[in-house]
C-alpha cells in the first residue's frame, strides 16, 4: 500500500505527460486526479490504522560506495503518516480544483494544450514530496527535496511566456539551492562523523555527536550543533525563512492551485518536517535549536509586517504563509516537535483553503489580483466568501479562550505560542509571535474587508461579470473547510495533550516497563538511572534530569531510548531535560489568553481601517511614508540581494572571463608563444588548410623520433 | 576470444582503413556509404565491447583480459582493463555510434571526416586499455591528431586559432610527460604499467636549483605528468583552450571532446599519478584541491556571463571536471568512486548538451544566446530534452549528475572542509548559469522573426538522445551496478595509496630520528 501511495502519482505523471496524445486531455486529467484520490484514500487508511511503530519497506539499492550505503526505502512512522495525509489530501483536492481553475486559462492561445502538462507537473510534485517524507536516509530525502524544487520551478514558470514567471522560477530554484548548500554540507558532515546517513544510525549516534568536536572551516565546532545548523540552513531555503525567503512571494507567479499545494500546504513545510525528523539530533544541539527559534520568531514577525501593506491578494497570503512557517520553526526550535507538526497539519488545511479561495476570487474577477480593485464581492460569490471567512477565522485563531474549542488555527497557534513562552521563559520568540498574531489578524481581516466588503472598486465591467466558481472548485473548498474547522479539535490531544496520548500517537514507548523489554527492573524513574549508568554509559544525558519529577514518565522512556547506542523509538524524540511541553501546559492564564487578545486587537484595527473609516489607511501611509515604503518594498531584501549577489557575481564573472582568462592566462600563453604565433599566422596565410596536415605530420614524426630515442636510451 | 580487447580497439581503425583504401569517388552515394560503414563499425564495436563487460570479473581488482605480445624494437604490446578503466572503454564505444549518427548532415570531405572519427575511437580506446608506457604514450598523443584535424577542417570560422591553441597547450604538457616517462623507464628498468605501479620511486627530498623538493623524484615526476593531465582535464588555469576548441569544433567533435577526451586526464591521474607517485601526489594534494575548488567557482562565474551557448557549456564542463580532480585527490573511496562516476556521467550529460546546441545550430547557424528565445513554442520535444539535461547538469538527484557530484563532495569533506565548502557553493552557481541559459534560449514568447519557422527535432535526432536519456536516468536511479564494478578496484587503489603514504611517512620519521640535522636540511 505504501508503494501504491508513493508511485501512483509518479505513474500518473508519466502517463499524463507523455501519453496525453493517446488518452486525450480529459483522460490525462482524470488519470492523475484518480490516482491522487486513490493515494489519498490509502493514506487515510494508513494514518487511521497506524499503530505508531516504525517500520520500513525497502525498494532497491541506490548509492553505495565504500562504507556509504543508501537504499531507496520507505520509512513509515507517525511523522510520515501525518505528512502523507497532508500531501495526498491537499494534492488530490488541488487536482480536482484545477479542473475548474485551469479551464480557459487566458494565458494560453486558442487550441494550445496545456492542461496535461499542468497535471503531470502536479503529480510529479506530489511524487517528489512523498519521496521526501517517506525516506529512510538523508540522501533519499535530498532527492525528494530537490525533486520538489524542480517541480516548483516548473510550475512557477508554467506560464513560460511571462518573463516575470520565468524569473520567479529561476529565483525559487537558485535560492533553494543556497539552502541545499547547507543541507548537503550537513549530510557530508554526518557521514564523516557517523559513517552512515541512515536515520537510525544518525539518531543512535546523536548523543555521541554532542560530545564530539568537528573541525570545520576555521575552527572546531560542537558536532551536533554544527550539523543541526547546517541542516537547518537547508530548511530555511525550502521553508522560506528570513534571508532565504525572497523566492516565496515571487513564486506567486505560478497558477493559484500551485500556490495552494506547493507554496502553502506541502513543499514549504518540508523544512519543518526536516527539523522534526531530526529531533533526536536537534535535542542534542541546544545552540542550533536556539538559533532555529530565533530565526522562526524573526521570520514570523518580519513576514507579518510585510503582509500588512501588500495589495496583491496572493502576496498577502504568501507572506502569511512565511509567517506561519516561522511559528512552526519556533515550536520545533523550543523542542515541542509535536506542536510544530500540529500547526503544520492545521495550517495545511486552512492555508490551502485560503489560497484556493483566493483563486476562486481571482477566477471570478477575470484574473485581477489587486485587492484595491475588489470590494463588495460578498454577495456575488457567496460560497467563496464563506470559505474565505472560515479560513480567516482559522488563521487568526478564533476560539473560546481557555478551552479546547475553536477553529484549527486557534488550537495549534496557541499551542505554539504557549510552547514558545515555556521554551524561552517568556522571551524574544514569545513576544514576536504574539505581535505577529496581532498582525496576522489585521492583514487577514484587511484582506476580507477589502475583498468582500465596502464598495466595488476598479473596473466596473469586471465586477458586473464576477461569477461564482464551478462545483469542482467549490467542493475542495468545502472539504478543506471541514479540516480548517475541526482538525484542531480532533487531534489536539494527540499533538499537544498529556504525555500519554502524545507518546501513544507518535509511537514513543509509553511506559518504562513496557519499553524496557529485557530490562524489567526499570519499572520507575528512580531505577532508570541505575539502568542507564550500567549500560555502556551511552545515556549520559538523561541522568541529571531523571530526578525531575515534572516529567517522570518521559524521562524513563528517553533514558531508555539511548541505551546501548540504539536509535530512540518513536517518530519524534524529546530529551530527558525537555519539559517544555509540560511547562507550556502550565503556562499562566495571561500567556494563554494573549494570542486571543492580539487577535481581537488586530480585528478591531482592521475593522476601523477598512469598514468604519476607509480613508484612515491612506492618511497613515502618507504620514508614515518611510515606514510604509519600507514595508511595501519588503524591507528591500530583493534590492539588496540583487546588488550584493547577482550584480557582483556577474561583474566578477566578467572580470574572470575578460581579465583572468583573456588577459592573464591567454596573455601569458601568447607571451610564451610570441615567437611562434607570427610564424604560424604567416604559415596559415600562405598555406591555408595545408599547414594542418604539415603540422600533424610533424607531430607524428616527432612522436616516432621521441619513442625511438626512448626505446634505446630508456630500456637497456 | 583471447584478444577481445584488441578486436574492440582496432575494429574502428580497420573500418577506417577500408574507407581509405576502397571508397572511391566523392558523390552522394559514396558519402552515404562512408556514413553507413562508420555507423555499422562503431555499433559493432559497441556490441563487441559488451562482451568485455560480460567477461569482466568485478571481484578481481587487478588487470583482466590481459593481452601481451612482443612488438617492434623490443617493446611490449600489452592491453588490459580493470575496474577503473573498463567503464571508460564502455563509455567510448557507447558514445561513438551516436556521434556518427549526429554527423549525418556533414557534406564536405565525408570520407576523411569518418576516417578521422574512426581512428580517434581506436586511439581513445587504446589509451584506456594500454598497459605499457610507450603504448599509452602513443595512443595518448596520437589521439590529438584526429581531433586537431576535426577542429581544423570541419570547424567554425576561427578554427585555425582554436586548433593551434588546443595543440599548443596539450603539446607543452606532453613534452614534460615524455621526459618523466623516460626517467621512469630508466629508473625502473621497465615500461610495463602494472610493474611500474608496484615500483617504489624514490621520495627522498632532493634539491633542484638550490631549492629542496619534498617528495623528491616522485614529486618531480608527479608534476611532469600533472602538466599533461591537467591540460587534458582541463584544470584551472590551463583551461582556456577548451572553450575555444569547443566553439570552433563541429558538434560531433565537441561531443567527443567533452564526453571522452577530457576523461583521459582523470584516467591518467588514477592510472599513473596516484599509484605510481603516492608521495608526490600527497605533497601536492593541497595545490590540486585548491585548483579544483577555484576551477569550480571561477569557471561557474565565467559561465554566468557567456553569450555563446557552446562556450557556456564548455565552462560548465571545466567546473564539472573540477569535481573530478577534487574527488580523485580526496584520496578516499567516496571521492574516487565519485570522480569516476562523475566522469562517466559527464560523458553522457555534456555530450547531450553539446548535441542540444547542435540541434539548433544546424537550424539557425548561430550559437549566440541572444539569437534565440521562446523555442518552447515551436520545439516542445527539444525543450523537454534540453530541460532534462540542464537539470542533469546541475546535479539533480535522480540523474547521474547527482551521484558523481555528491560522492566527490562527500569524499572531499573528509579530507578538507574548506575545499568542500568552496566546491559545494558550485551547486548554487551551476543552477544559476544553467537555468538562465535555458530561460534565454527556450522560455519566453517567440518574438524573433527568424525563429518563426524553426522545426522541432526529427526522429533521427530524438533517436540519438534516447540512449543518453536512458543512461542518465538509469545511472541516477540505480547506480549500484556501476559502483559495484568501480568499487573494488578503487578500494585496492586507496588502500595501496594509504599504505605507500604510511610507509613513506614512517621512513621519513626514522630518517628524521636518525639524522635530525639532515632532515632539516
Amino acid at each position: 500500500m505504501e508503494s501504491l501511495i508513493l508511485f501512483g502519482p509518479l505513474f500518473g505523471s508519466i502517463i499524463a505527460g507523455f501519453g496525453w496524445r493517446l488518452i486525450g486531455e480529459r483522460g490525462a486529467m482524470w488519470i492523475t486526479t484518480g490516482l491522487l484520490f486513490m493515494a489519498c484514500a490509502f493514506s487515510w487508511i494508513l494514518f487511521l490504522t497506524f499503530d505508531g511503530l516504525t517500520y520500513k519497506v525497502e525498494i532497491f539499492r541506490w548509492i553505495e560506495s565504500g562504507t556509504l550505503s543508501t537504499d531507496w526505502a520507505i520509512r513509515m512512522d507517525r511523522l510520515t503518516a501525518i505528512m502523507l495525509i497532508v500531501i495526498t489530501t491537499v494534492s488530490a483536492l488541488v487536482h480536482l480544483y484545477s479542473f475548474g481553475y485551469m479551464d480557459h486559462d487566458p494565458q494560453w492561445r486558442e487550441g494550445e494544450v496545456y492542461k496535461p502538462r499542468f497535471f503531470a507537473y502536479l503529480s510529479f510534485f506530489t511524487f517528489a514530496m512523498l519521496m521526501l517524507v517517506t525516506s529512510d536516509n538523508l540522501v533519499q530525502m535530498f532527492f525528494g527535496w530537490e525533486g520538489v524544487g524542480v517541480a516548483s520551478y516548473l510550475l512557477i514558470g508554467f506560464y513560460y511566456r511571462k518573463p516575470s514567471a520565468n524569473a520567479a522560477a529561476i529565483k525559487a530554484f537558485v535560492v533553494n539551492r543556497v539552502g541545499d548548500f547547507g543541507f548537503a554540507l550537513g549530510i557530508f558532515g554526518l557521514f564523516y562523523l557517523v559513517d552512515s546517513i541512515n536515520f537510525d544510525d544518525v539518531f543512535a549516534a546523536s548523543p555521541d555527536l554532542a560530545q564530539t568536536q568537528l573541525a570545520f572551516l576555521w575552527t572546531e565546532w560542537n558536532a551536533a550543533n554544527l550539523i543541526a545548523f547546517l541542516l537547518f540552513v537547508g530548511a530555511m531555503g525550502k521553508s522560506a525563512q528570513l534571508f532565504l525567503h525572497t523566492w516565496l512571494p515571487d513564486a506567486m507567479e505560478g497558477p493559484t492551485p500551485v500556490s495552494a499545494l506547493i507554496h502553502a500546504a506541502t513543499m514549504v513545510t518540508a523544512g519543518v518536517f526536516l527539523v522534526c525528523r531530526m529531533s533526536p539530533l536537534m535535542e542534542y544541539a541546544p545552540e542550533a535549536t536556539a538559533f532555529i527559534t530565533f530565526m522562526g520568531a524573526s521570520t514570523a514577525f518580519v513576514a507579518a509586517t510585510i503582509g500588512l501593506v501588500q495589495n496583491d491578494i496572493k502576496r498577502v497570503i504568501a507572506y502569511s504563509t512565511m509567517s506561519q512557517l516561522g511559528y512552526m520553526f519556533v515550536a520545533a526550535g523550543v523542542g515541542v516537535y509535536s506542536v510544530a507538526m500540529f500547526h503544520l497539519l492545521t495550517h495545511a488545511f486552512f492555508k490551502a483553503m485560503l489560497f484556493l479561495g483566493a483563486g476562486s476570487v481571482i477566477h471570478a474577477m477575470h484574473h485581477e489580483q489587486d485587492m484595491r480593485n475588489y470590494g463588495a464581492l460578498r454577495k456575488r460569490i457567496p460560497y467563496t466568501f464563506w470559505a474565505m471567512m472560515i479560513g480567516t477565522l482559522a488563521i487568526t485563531g478564533v476560539g473560546i479562550p481557555l478551552t479546547h474549542i475553536g477553529f484549527a488555527g486557534y488550537l495549534s497557534k496557541d499551542a505554539v505560542i504557549e510552547s514558545a513562552w515555556a521554551g524561552t521563559q517568556g522571551g524574544y520568540a514569545f513576544w514576536m509571535l504574539v505581535v505577529a498574531a496581532l498582525f496576522t489578524s489585521f492583514y487577514s481581516w484587511r484582506l476580507m474587508f477589502l475583498t468582500f466588503y465596502g464598495e466595488a472598486r476598479g473596473d466596473r465591467h469586471t465586477h458586473e461579470h464576477a461569477h461564482e466558481s464551478p462545483k469542482v472548485m467549490l467542493i475542495p473548498l468545502g472539504v478543506l473547510a471541514l479540516g480548517a474547522i475541526f482538525s484542531g479539535m480532533i487531534w489536539y490531544n494527540s499533538f499537544f495533550g498529556d504525555h500519554a496520548s502524545v507518546n501513544r500517537f507518535f509511537g514513543i514507548p509509553a511506559h518504562a516497563a513496557e519499553a524496557a523489554e529485557g530490562h524489567a527492573e526499570v519499572a520507575d524513574a528512580g531505577h532508570a538511572e541505575d539502568a542507564v549508568s550500567t549500560t555502556e554509559g551511552a545515556a549520559a544525558h538523561g541522568e541529571e534530569a531523571v530526578a525531575d519529577s515534572h516529567a517522570q514518565a518521559a524521562v524513563a522512556d528517553d533514558s531508555h531510548a539511548v541505551i546501548g547506542g540504539q536509535a530512540p523509538q518513536g517518530a519524534i524524540y524529546m530529551g530527558a531535560e525537555n519539559t517544555v511541553m509540560d511547562d507550556a501546559h502550565h503556562a499562566p492564564v495571561w500567556v494563554k489568553v494573549s494570542p486571543f487578545v492580539a487577535m481581537i486587537i488586530g480585528f478591531a484595527v482592521a475593522y476601523l481601517f477598512y469598514i468604519v473609516n476607509p480613508m484612515l489607511p491612506r492618511r497613515l501611509a502618507e504620514s508614515q511614508q518611510p515606514l510604509y515604503q519600507f514595508l511595501l518594498n519588503k524591507w528591500y531584501f530583493d534590492e539588496i540581494y540583487d546588488f550584493v549577489f547577482i550584480r557582483s557575481a556577474k561583474a566578477i564573472g566578467r572580470i574572470f572571463w575578460k581579465r583572468g582568462d583573456g588577459d592573464v592566462i591567454d596573455g601569458s600563453l601568447n607571451g610564451v608563444a610570441m615567437g611562434l604565433v607570427p610564424y604560424i599566422t604567416r604559415l596559415a596565410g600562405r598555406a591555408q588548410n595545408g599547414y594542418i596536415f604539415t603540422y600533424a605530420f610533424a607531430m607524428v614524426v616527432g612522436i616516432a623520433v621521441l619513442v625511438t630515442w626512448m626505446t634505446f636510451v630508456g630500456v637497456e | 576470444m583471447d584478444n577481445l580487447l584488441s578486436i574492440v580497439t582496432f575494429l574502428p581503425a580497420l573500418a577506417a582503413l577500408i574507407l581509405a583504401l576502397f571508397l572511391r569517388g566523392g558523390d552522394k552515394a559514396a558519402d552515404r556509404n562512408a556514413k553507413w560503414l562508420s555507423l555499422i563499425a562503431t555499433s559493432a564495436t559497441f556490441v563487441i565491447s559488451l562482451f568485455i563487460l560480460a567477461q569482466f570479473d568485478r571481484t578481481n581488482t587487478g588487470f583482466q583480459m590481459v593481452e601481451s605480445a612482443d612488438w617492434l624494437l623490443g617493446l611490449q604490446y600489452k592491453l588490459g582493463v580493470d575496474g577503473i578503466s573498463v567503464l571508460f572503454v564502455m563509455l567510448t564505444t557507447f558514445i561513438m555510434p551516436l556521434v556518427i549518427a549526429a554527423s549525418w548532415h556533414i557534406d564536405t570531405r565525408v570520407k576523411e571526416y569518418m576516417i578521422a572519427f574512426l581512428l580517434l575511437e581506436t586511439l581513445m580506446l587504446g589509451v584506456f586499455m594500454a598497459l605499457d608506457l610507450v603504448l599509452f604514450y602513443l595512443f595518448f598523443e596520437a589521439g590529438l591528431i584526429p581531433m586537431f584535424l576535426i577542429i581544423g577542417i570541419w570547424g567554425g570560422a576561427n578554427r585555425i586559432y582554436a586548433s593551434f591553441k588546443f595543440f599548443l597547450y596539450t603539446f607543452l604538457g606532453s613534452v614534460l610527460m615524455l621526459v618523466a616517462m623516460v626517467a621512469m623507464a630508466t629508473n625502473a628498468g621497465t615500461t610495463d604499467i602494472p610493474t611500474l605501479m608496484l615500483h617504489d620511486f624514490s621520495s627522498e627530498t632532493i634539491s633542484v636549483l638550490g631549492l629542496p623538493v619534498v617528495g623528491g623524484l616522485q614529486t618531480m615526476m608527479f608534476l611532469a605528468f600533472f602538466a599533461s593531465f591537467a591540460v587534458k582535464m582541463p584544470m584551472w588555469p590551463v583551461h582556456t583552450w577548451l572553450p575555444d576548441a569547443h566553439v570552433q569544433a563541429p558538434t560531433a567533435g565537441s561531443v567527443v571532446l567533452a564526453s571522452i577526451l577530457l576523461k583521459m586526464g582523470g584516467y591518467g591521474f588514477l592510472r599513473f599519478s596516484l599509484p605510481m607517485f603516492p608521495v608526490g601526489a600527497d605533497v601536492l594534494t593541497p595545490l590540486v584541491l585548491w585548483m579544483s575548488a577555484i576551477a569550480i567557482v571561477y569557471t561557474s562565474l565565467v559561465a554566468l556571463v557567456q553569450e555563446d551557448m557552446k562556450k557556456l557549456i564548455a565552462y560548465s564542463s571545466v567546473a564539472h571536471m573540477g569535481y573530478v580532480t577534487m574527488g580523485i585527490f580526496a584520496g578516499n573511496q567516496q571521492g574516487i568512486d565519485g570522480a569516476i562516476f562523475q566522469m562517466l556521467s559527464h560523458g553522457f550529460i555534456s555530450g547531450a548538451l553539446f548535441l542540444c546546441v547542435g540541434v539548433i545550430y544546424d537550424r539557425m547557424h548561430t550559437r549566440d544566446i541572444d539569437a534565440y528565445g521562446g523555442l518552447v513554442n515551436r520545439m516542445p520535444a527539444y525543450a523537454l530534452i534540453f530541460m532534462f539535461f540542464t537539470m542533469a547538469n546541475v546535479g539533480l538527484p535522480g540523474t547521474s549528475g547527482f551521484v558523481g557530484e555528491f560522492l566527490t563532495l562527500m569524499g572531499i569533506f573528509q579530507a578538507n572542509t574548506w575545499v568542500a565548502a568552496f566546491a559545494t557553493s558550485g551547486v548554487i552557481l551551476s543552477a544559476a548559469y544553467a537555468l538562465w541559459l535555458y530561460r534565454r534560449v527556450v522560455m519566453g514568447d517567440l518574438i524573433k522573426e527568424s525563429l518563426r519557422s524553426i522545426t522541432d527535432m526529427t526522429r533521427r535526432e530524438k533517436a540519438i538522445f534516447a540512449p543518453l536519456v536512458v543512461m542518465t536516468i538509469w545511472m541516477g536511479v540505480y547506480p549500484a551496478p556501476i559502483l559495484d564494478r568501480i568499487g573494488p578496484s578503487v578500494a585496492a587503489l586507496v588502500s595501496e595509496y594509504d599504505t605507500a603514504l604510511a610507509a613513506a611517512h614512517s621512513a621519513t620519521q626514522v630518517a628524521g630520528n636518525a639524522a635530525p640535522a639532515a632532515a632539516e636540511h
